[in-house]
């Protein structure tokens, strides 16, 4: 069983295919890293399977009714919006409205989903504080409890851990990791290859549109790899928490 | 729930008072039992003919600007948003304008609210043909913004060519928006049109709280955003409309009312929606009380009360949450 399966999916920007012909699936108890340059088609990628885009091809959760796909995949954009002064707990009791009816009041099942994910990104003492006086990487914290408090089988997220310090990417990426031990299964686009290497079960590394490899970390963070699609010259250490990437240069 | 308690006491006493306060001086026994058609004939005459469709319009007009100023911030997720925006109600103004300066208001009672609430159909008709059935939000302001323009350029036109003042002033008077001596065939026209465009507008709550976190965000949690800004629109447009066409352009209250409640409404654009559908018809019921306590001889117009209370109101909102907003 798959929580995602994607088949030769295009997107396209006009006539330029910014995601070309892209095949993967996902099953549950996978943290998947989509890792690639900027301008690699990771976010096109991620919405085009959500359906967010209009794309050729197929995607199994673009193909569900809208109120489905959200009970089955959460979704944390890469711009990190609160428009408005709301409290971080009612912030992230957004993320159960799938599951409301019109107009119903959060029940006992949603709030727990809401202390669980409040507890779990460490933001218990944040409940009543309002999330737009918060700084950068609190809100971003704020944003993916949101996530969490969705409770469903697969979480999709665009480089949610840009703008944390060190503490928290990591903290976040374990929560990840968690999820797919629990069973669920993580999609999630990062920039900092190591963490990526350290905390991902599969990787997927994107290039001008197409998936140029998918596999384990230690097979998709070669040299030879990251010289090719990033231009990066480096060094790759093989250590027991998994590769670390030392980058040394930039090839021209 | 407390809010709504308090401003469920609020709007009723203003609505009370809207209509136990009055030139006549009528006790409020006196004038309960005129408004069910006992006692003095004269006195059931002023409560039913005259006061009961102010008192009602007031508060129907408060909320469907209320209610759509709410709507409008919500879905564009910015405070200054506010129902004029889309540019029904310019339109609609245009429409009553017309039927001031071409006589045809004179012709019948309702010839000027069903010229005005025509217009209004045509600018909603206009702006869904240049906005596209799916678009983005900007598209949408950008269309409202351009049929604003034209409305507002046709209506400076029409004063221009005004052949004598007389229709001129008139004119002028009208835009500045009233409710005073309109009948209750004015209620009747404008209610069905107003609830329908409440009813639109009261579904969107849900979407509005889950486009706090954007666009892609909601959709994602499975808010369809073609249709919630179909029905915005529609619901705006017949609210808006409706209340422009019977009472003329009042401002403000959509800008003012949501921005004051924000704060007790916990910042949720769904609480805050019914929230300034009260604060509404209570803001405009007090404008329109207003207007008869002070100069009650000089006919003073509800617009322009309105602008003078919500224009200071505004100022020290600013003052007070400048460093919320900066």
């Amino acid at each position: 069983m798959t929580l995602l399966t994607v088949q030769n999916l295009t997107v396209r920007r006009g006539e330029c295919p910014v995601v070309d012909n892209a095949s993967f699936a996902i099953s549950p108890g996978e943290c998947v890293g989509l890792i690639g340059p900027n301008g690699a088609g990771k976010t096109s990628l991620l919405r085009g399977a959500l359906g967010l885009l209009p794309f050729e091809g197929t995607s199994t959760l673009a193909a569900l009714p809208t109120r489905k796909r959200s009970a089955q995949a959460a979704w944390l954009p890469q711009n990190r919006e609160i428009a408005w002064p709301m409290s971080v707990e009612r912030i992230v009791a957004l993320g159960r409205l799938p599951y409301l009816a019109r107009g119903a009041r959060l029940g006992p099942t949603d709030q727990n989903a809401v202390d669980a994910a409040l507890t779990r990104m460490g933001l218990q003492t944040y409940r009543a504080r309002l999330a737009t006086a918060l700084s950068g990487g609190e809100q971003a914290r704020v944003l993916i409890a949101r996530t969490l408090a969705q409770d469903t089988p697969l979480l999709m997220a665009d480089e949610p851990i840009a703008g944390l310090d060190p503490a928290a990417q990591i903290a976040t990426l374990q929560v990840f990791e968690a999820l797919a031990q629990e069973g669920r299964a993580v999609l999630t686009s990062l920039h900092d290859l190591s963490l990526a290497g350290r905390y991902c079960t599969r990787l997927i590394l994107m290039g001008a549109g197409r998936i140029i490899a998918d596999g384990s970390p230690r097979d998709v963070l070669t040299p030879d790899l990251l010289a090719q699609v990033f231009r990066l010259q480096a060094e790759v250490l093989d250590t027991p928490h998994g590769p670390i990437i030392q980058p040394l240069g930039v090839l021209t | 729930m407390k809010l709504f308690g308090a401003l469920v006491v609020l709007t009723g006493g203003m609505f009370l008072a809207s209509l136990f306060v009055g030139y006549a001086a009528i006790s409020a026994p006196e004038g309960l039992a005129a408004l069910f058609g006992q006692g003095n004939p004269l006195y059931v005459t002023i409560m039913q003919d005259i006061r009961l469709p102010r008192a009602l319009l007031a508060a129907m007009v408060g909320v469907s600007l209320g209610l759509s100023g709410a709507a409008m911030q919500g879905y564009l997720r910015n405070p200054l948003a506010e129902p004029g925006l889309i540019g029904v109600s310019g339109s609609a103004a245009l429409g009553a304008v017309i039927a001031l300066q071409t006589g045809l208001a004179a012709a019948f009672l309702l010839a000027l609210p069903i010229a005005a609430l025509a217009f209004a159909a045509l600018a909603v008709g206009l702006i869904l043909l240049l906005a596209g059935p799916r678009g983005s939000s900007l598209t949408l302001i950008l269309a409202g913004i351009a049929v604003s323009a034209f409305a507002a350029a046709l209506t400076s036109l029409t004063l221009n060519l005004s052949p004598n003042p007389y229709a001129a002033s008139e004119i002028m008077f009208w835009l500045m928006g009233s409710v005073a001596n309109r009948a209750m065939s004015h209620v009747w026209l404008a209610l069905p049109i107003m609830a329908l465009g409440w009813i639109l507008l009261a579904g969107l709550g849900r979407g509005l709280d889950a486009l706090t976190l954007g666009e892609d965000a909601a959709e994602a949690l499975g808010i369809s955003l073609s249709r919630l800004r179909l029905q915005l629109l529609l619901g705006t447009a017949a609210a808006v409309g409706a209340a422009t066409a019977v009472a003329g352009a009042v401002g403000f209250v959509g800008l003012v009312v949501p921005h004051i409640l924000r704060r007790f409404a916990h910042g949720r654009p769904s609480t805050l929606l019914w929230a300034s559908a009260l604060g509404g018809a209570a803001m405009v019921l007090a404008a329109d009380l207003t207007t008869r306590l002070i100069l009650p001889d000089r006919d003073l117009k509800l617009g322009v009360v309105m602008a003078l209370i919500g224009a200071p109101l505004f100022l020290h909102l600013i003052y007070k949450t400048r460093r919320e907003i900066a």
